[in-house]
């Protein structure tokens, strides 16, 4: 299943990882908690200079009705300028290939799928995004609701460590630093790495390049109206094209790429993503990427330890999301390096490669799946839909988990939040105390919070996975028949609704269902929890701080660690394993089955 | 009132940074520093004529040629502007039925045992400019009958365009087809 050296490789990058984690995680506590940095002396004038020109006093904290009105505001009027973008491309600077606008049902899918930090993509970059497009609207999204996430769990930590007070910070200061501080300068210098191993960044119009061998393809002549021209036994008419050069895309792609995977963004600059030869190169761009991906959210528990002044609270839930990553892992790599009897009895021999690239290897590849897939990242390495069928169940649960697995910049670190606080609930009913966790109460309200946190997505997916069943657009959207056709369906909207944004791409996702009611997924995906964790984080606030007891549940101990992953599998479990056995278990049992 | 002249001016603002700075700084210091890779890498013959990239595959049916993977690009293989893999699933029986057809032309051109998974199914980028080293392997003797080559000349040009593990333990090694297509057509047209 696994070579010698790619055990080398997964525990290198583990051990990378890891390392990072304190001084990252430091990092951001102190930009959050305003104190000094070695960048301040060059940002410090930047921030303060942009603080005046936007009329914000960094001094003024929010309640949290404030703070989420400021955020809603924020992404309100970035979604009407990406929105704009897209429906004026072909008006606008930067677009060499001349490319058209997007329609209004794309555009309005496109646009929310950035701000809500989903990036899924009903398009293809290479054939409908200009340059411009890619840097004013993409690229920009993918920084500031990044930022935004993070400052959402900064404010929710606030509320754990203050004291009879409303206050919960400043939006703007909050968002404004994750950028400046943290986004910004990771991600320069990750470009440039991603650059030296053969990431494009340029401005050039496509190239041309002849072919060392001339191809042909058949394409099939149309009538006026469209439709393809039938000769007289019904067969389709063809005209023989011979193709003696082609035409390569080009763009700024790795100042897009970088913080693409930092953000947990994962919006491909072309359509095959991070398998693009020209996104991600080499074996070392590769294994970065999946770097990137982790990095700010593995970090981000270590700056919650500091700042409610118990890093081994941070250290907890880490153990936890590293358990489920490599349970993850080792289920995913095995399904892979096993492929599918029908072709390992053709004597086809190296597991399953359909979909994936040489480069990266299998273990590389998976690897870097269950990063994308235990964040909200989104952006691939490897077609999904062609992962064997308990291949692609372990993609699936882990968005369905609710992306905890590391998690998106900021969200994951919140919905685990939540998954603590009922856990904490949980045990406090079966031993019969008041549950507390970080010396508050957890009440009512926190409970309706985490449960709307954890169980929003989940509600969503399901209902509109059973509508698109029953709907003939959206079913004749899937490219591959029976119960992976289902998974096909399931994926695009537990994609959508927790902002993760890869897919079973074979659905053809460009049509106005799945557009429309997809761009509804990804709203009440993102918001209803980020703004019912804003109202947790004031209500924790104004509570005063209770010591810890006798009958205080430890949660910086390892049986907590084990008891959280329970729950969260449990409720995992609970929620999802209808749909789920309906979909890639009984396609695994049909393969096995030899049909 | 106040709260929405900031959002606004916040959003030029990070505007001008995110999307026209940051990516303006990346491109200048990439120009300077990786000035081949920034633009794409693209390999040049003694003329200095542009003849593909070394990231990007082309396709190569010949029997004379190193064939890459099977591409599921639309129109043709290896079509650069429309990226992306089959999205076939692991059970469908078309998939099942074209996986088998590409084993048969590989028997027919002479390929006996196990094959390399790599040479029958279709990468995810449509582009791959790399097969594994067992995939070139299974293709030398089809290579030197067809060129008039001995087969210790053919396997030498694909050892010399072998890359290892990088930094002998990241990733797969891998053959680049295109720089072995190139060298051949030079030793041998």
């Amino acid at each position: 299943m696994m070579n010698t050296y790619d055990w080398q490789q997964t525990l290198f990058f583990f051990a990378v990882l890891l390392l990072l984690v304190k001084p990252v995680g430091t990092f951001m506590a102190k930009v959050y908690q305003g104190e000094r940095t070695f960048l301040s002396p060059f940002l410090g004038p930047c921030e303060n200079l942009l603080y005046r020109i936007c009329g914000v006093n960094k001094d003024e904290e929010m309640g949290w009705q404030r703070y989420a009105g400021s955020m809603l505001l924020f992404n309100l009027m970035g979604f009407a300028a990406l929105f704009a973008i897209l429906l004026l491309q072909h008006l606008l600077p930067l677009n060499p290939q001349g490319l058209q606008a997007f329609s209004w049902q794309l555009a309005l899918n496109t646009a929310i799928s950035f701000i809500t930090n989903t990036n899924w993509q009903a398009y293809s970059g290479e054939t409908a995004a200009s340059y411009f497009t890619q840097m004013a609207g993409i690229t920009v999204h993918n920084f500031v609701s990044a930022a935004t996430g993070m400052a959402i769990v900064i404010a929710l930590i606030r509320g754990f460590t203050r004291r009879k007070t409303s206050l919960i910070g400043n939006f703007w200061v909050d968002m404004s630093r994750g950028t400046l501080y943290i986004l910004l300068p990771l991600a320069l210098v990750a470009a440039l790495v991603l650059v030296s191993q053969g990431v494009i960044q340029n401005f050039s119009p496509y190239r041309t390049v002849p072919l060392v061998q001339a191809t042909s393809y058949d394409k099939a002549q149309l009538d006026v109206t469209g439709k393809p021209r039938l000769d007289v036994t019904g067969k389709p008419l063809t005209d023989k094209i011979i193709v003696n050069e082609v035409s390569v895309p080009m763009g700024p792609v790795a100042s897009q790429e970088a913080i693409k995977e930092l953000g947990t963004n994962g919006g491909g600059f072309f359509n095959a993503n991070s398998a693009h030869p020209y996104e991600n190169p080499t074996p070392l761009s590769h294994l970065l990427e999946i770097l990137l991906i982790l990095l700010i959210p593995a970090g981000l528990t270590y700056t919650f330890g500091i700042m409610v002044g118990n890093t081994r609270q941070g250290w907890t839930l880490l153990a936890v999301m590293l358990l489920l990553f490599v349970v993850s892992f080792v289920v995913l790599q095995w399904a892979e390096t096993s492929g599918t009897p029908q072709l390992t009895q053709l004597g086809i021999m190296g597991g399953n490669m359909e979909g994936k690239e040489v480069r990266f290897g299998l273990a590389g590849t998976s690897l870097f799946e269950v990063a994308t897939t235990g964040t909200s990242c989104g952006a691939v390495a490897a077609m999904h839909d062609s992962l064997t069928p308990i291949g692609g169940l372990v993609p699936l649960s882990l968005i369905l988990l609710g992306e905890i697995v590391f998690g998106g910049v900021g969200s994951g670190l919140y919905t685990m939040l939540a998954f603590a606080i009922i856990a904490v609930f949980v045990s406090g009913l079966m031993i019969g105390r008041t549950p507390e966790y970080l010396g508050k109460k957890i009440e009512v309200r926190e409970m309706w919070v985490s449960i709307i946190t954890i169980l929003s997505a989940g509600i969503v997916v399901l209902i509109l996975s059973g509508i698109a069943m029953i709907t003939p657009s959206a079913v004749s959207s899937m490219a591959n028949p029976g119960a992976h056709g289902l998974s096909e369906a399931l994926y695009a909207f537990a994609s959508m609704a927790n902002n993760n944004g890869s897919a079973f791409a074979g659905l053809n996702a460009n049509v106005n269902f799945y557009n429309i009611l997809g761009s509804l997924a990804m709203l009440i995906g993102r918001y209803v929890p980020a703004v019912a964790i804003l109202a947790m984080a004031g209500s924790l606030a104004g509570k005063k701080y209770v010591p810890p007891s006798l009958g205080t549940l430890p949660t910086d101990k390892a049986p907590f660690a084990l008891w959280l992953t329970l729950v969260i599998l449990i409720v995992g479990a609970l929620t999802f394993f209808p749909a789920l056995a309906l979909g890639p278990i009984v396609e695994h049992l049909t393969m096995l089955g030899g049909n | 009132m106040k709260e929405i002249k900031s959002a606004l001016l916040m959003l030029i603002l990070f505007t001008v940074i995110c999307g026209g700075i940051y990516p303006a700084v990346v491109t200048g210091l990439a120009h300077v520093i990786f000035p081949r890779q920034t633009r794409g890498s693209f390999v040049t013959d003694t003329a200095g004529k542009v003849v593909g990239s070394a990231l990007i595959g082309q396709p190569f049916s010949e029997p004379k040629y190193l064939w890459p993977r099977p591409s599921a690009t639309t129109d043709f293989g290896y079509n650069p502007l429309a990226s992306g893999g089959s999205n076939a699933g692991p059970t469908n029986p078309a998939y099942l039925k074209t996986v088998d057809e590409r084993l048969q032309g590989l028997r027919t051109a002479g390929v006996t045992g196990p094959v390399a998974a790599d040479l029958v199914q279709a990468s995810a980028s449509g582009l791959d400019p790399h097969i594994s080293p067992q995939a070139a392997s299974h293709q030398v003797g089809r290579i030197a009958l067809e060129r008039g080559l001995s087969e210790e000349t053919v396997t030498h040009v694909i050892a010399a365009h072998t890359e290892d593990r990088q930094f002998g333990f990241i990733g797969a090694p891998r053959v680049n087809v295109l720089a072995i297509n190139l060298e051949l057509n030079t030793i041998k047209p």
